[in-house]
């Protein structure tokens, strides 16, 4: 069943308004520095990045890879907890307008209480959640109803192995977008597009789907960006973008250096 | 109450597959096949007659007389400890690459703690031909040299672990990344009843091979085929779901899970999940967890570093649930104790691992006409310099 499009919902607006190129970005809270969660957000915005993916380190990141998990381990050395993430973003949208995600592994999101984790998310203004090791079964017989009463869309990934009956029902249960994981990898893997990916996005685009896709996992530069452009709304960079953050170096002047690069 | 798994991977509340839509299709795929290939008369004949001729089972039950007087009960000793490899670990080894080659799967990867599950892995690989990855914690290959050059004679490559802690449960993750990296001919061999559903049951009923045996040893034995205690060392869980299997149903069969106490359940270097753990999900279940108040995993501490492992299966997470087991947790000290006392009293050096099991019955309160088996789940030559080290023998 179709659902009517909820036009309050940031993403959906995005989407609606924004046709293509649309660029997300994703990094790890309270890294490089605990204080620069907030910041990076503000900076990212001021670039004109359409939607941030803002990461919750995890000790045990499986689908990551390297720099992801560095990234999240050096954010638990800073003491970054999930409490002092949304105390960090409690006022986030006095200054940034653009759809705000949550993305973050399932464990501590369950200490911290699910509920609780809905209602602090919603207050803050977030607008949608990636939990990568949430099966879509548990997501809709545990998690939807809170998610739903927290206006929180839930995006699901698919990969190259994902079936075509798998990614309708995953469609049919998707309001927002579709993160489509560009070849079978952990984030941050490879480098360039080939053939074969350009065979298997153009296979999802001919499965005509509701909702858009985005595309992420080695979107790492300019030439990679446009390519996944090409066959999507946009594409998403996570570990590129981390590796150009130094603690040494001044955020906001690498941030902007970076995104030069890309836009 | 029900204490198999039920239709959606749950014990109870724990279980579940909690993977990434990358790993969806590997363990979907696994889910709808592995009791059809289980079950199968050719894969049974075949897992049997390896079992049987190069493992060397059954394994035999042995009434340990001097450790009976000792103790003032019956005590019986599984002896997986004889078993090739040296440990339980093989039962399992066997029957996942029998099911990987029916799979059509052409490469395999395991992690490793101690080593003893990548030598059961290495050996089946070699036996079969796959080629073979292993990861192991960095930290672990310093501990575990031996094992490392010994899955290297056996033809497989030993990649080390470098994210996190560096030990078991940074393999696991390195492991099911490099699945993730390669969906599509390669099996992931995990070496205990953890992972994602259908794994903990897959391994459970691979290694309940020896409560089976058990059943009829016994009865050609004691006249009767239930014993009153089953005691059993427990890091993931796979030798003590194995010796429970046939017995979970029958409340007169009392379980006991020894668990590594490490330096202490209060000091801060234990590996005593069902005490120091709460609910979480690590690995693709939702098991009993070793975790800070912000949900980050706790590297956990045994002496033993088969029991080193922040988690337990989520068959024994239930068991605890439910009271159907009883745990208790062994420090390093009680453990090597025990493992010296087996030494003296019955001329067998056991692993560390299967020491904690002995050491549990210095906890429990027995009657001279207790029947208990003790699964001795594997010898101690690995742990010679541990055994070493620690002197007092």
């Amino acid at each position: 069943m179709k659902t009517a499009i909820q036009v309050n919902n940031r993403i959906n607006h995005l989407f609606k308004h924004k046709s293509r190129n649309i660029l997300s970005v994703y990094f790890t809270a309270g890294y490089p520095r605990i204080e620069d969660t907030r910041p990076t957000i503000e900076a990212l915005s001021a670039c004109g990045v359409d939607l941030i993916e803002i990461g919750i380190p995890f000790s045990d990141p499986v689908a990551d890879g390297p720099t992801i998990q560095a990234s999240s381990q050096t954010a638990l050395d800073n003491g970054m907890t999930l409490a002092k993430l949304f105390t960090q973003i409690k006022d986030i949208r006095k200054s940034v307008d653009i759809p705000l995600i949550l993305m973050g592994y399932v464990n501590p999101i369950l200490q911290f209480g699910l509920e609780e984790f809905c209602k602090n998310a919603r207050s803050a203004g977030i607008d949608g959640l990636i939990v990568p090791d949430l099966p879509m079964q548990e997501y809709l017989e545990q998690y939807k109803v809170l998610f739903d009463q927290n206006a929180l869309h839930n995006i699901f990934l698919i990969s190259p192995q994902t079936s075509p009956e798998r990614i309708r029902l995953i469609d049919e249960n998707t309001d927002g977008f579709i993160y489509m994981v560009s070849s079978a990898s952990i984030t941050g893997a490879k480098s360039g597009i080939t053939p074969e990916q350009e065979r298997y996005f153009e296979r999802i685009n001919a499965m005509s789907l509701k909702n858009p896709t985005l595309i992420g996992f080695g979107i790492s530069n300019k030439a990679t960006f446009d390519k996944a452009c090409a066959y999507a709304r946009g594409a998403i960079i996570g570990s590129a973008f981390i590796k150009s953050l130094d603690k040494e170096k001044d955020l906001k002047g690498s941030i902007t250096d970076f995104m030069h690069t890309i836009k | 109450m029900q204490y198999k798994v039920d239709k959606n991977g749950y014990y109870g509340n724990f279980g579940g597959a909690f993977i990434p839509e990358m790993l969806y299709p590997n363990v979907e795929e696994l889910r709808q096949n592995y009791l059809a290939i289980m079950e199968d008369p050719s894969f049974q004949q075949e897992f049997k007659a390896l079992l049987s001729d190069y493992v060397g089972r059954p394994s035999p039950l042995y009434l340990a007389q001097r450790l009976s007087e000792h103790f003032g009960a019956r005590v019986y000793l599984k002896r997986e400890d004889l078993n090739h490899t040296g440990a339980h670990k093989i039962n399992n080894t066997i029957g996942q690459i029998l099911l990987a080659q029916r799979l059509g799967k052409k490469r395999i990867i395991a992690e490793t703690g101690a080593g003893q599950h990548g030598v059961a892995t290495a050996t089946v690989c070699a036996l079969m031909g796959i080629d073979c990855v292993v990861y192991m914690g960095e930290v672990d290959i310093h501990r575990q040299k031996p094992n490392v050059e010994r899955m290297k004679l056996l033809g497989a490559k030993v990649v080390p672990a470098l994210s996190g802690s560096k030990t078991l449960k940074d393999a696991t993750n390195e492991a099911m990344r490099h699945w993730i990296n390669n969906p599509v001919d390669t099996h992931y061999i995990i070496g205990s009843v953890v992972g994602p559903h259908p794994y903990p049951d897959m391994v459970a009923r691979f290694q309940s091979v020896i409560s089976e045996e058990m059943i009829w040893q016994l009865e050609e034995k004691e006249g009767r085929k239930s014993p009153d205690y089953i005691v059993a060392c427990v890091g993931g869980g796979s030798n003590a779901a194995g010796s429970y299997y046939h017995y979970m149903d029958d409340p007169a069969v009392k379980l006991v899970a020894a668990e590594a106490g490490g330096e202490g359940i209060k000091s801060g270097k234990s590996a005593a999940t069902t005490f120091l753990g709460k609910p979480g999900v690590l690995h693709g279940s939702k098991t009993l967890l070793m975790q800070t108040q912000d949900g980050q995993v706790v590297e956990p501490h045994s002496i033993s570093a088969g029991l080193d492992y922040p988690g337990i299966g989520p068959l024994h997470a239930h068991l605890f649930d439910a009271g159907r087991a009883r745990f208790i947790s062994i420090t390093d000290a009680e453990a090597m104790k025990a493992g010296i006392l087996l030494c003296k009293l019955e001329g067998i050096i056991p692993a560390i691992e299967s020491a904690h099991a002995i050491a549990a019955l210095n906890k429990m309160e027995l009657a001279d006409a207790d029947v208990l088996v003790i699964n001795l789940s594997g010898r101690g030559d690995k742990d010679l310099e541990t055994y070493i080290k620690w002197g007092g023998y």
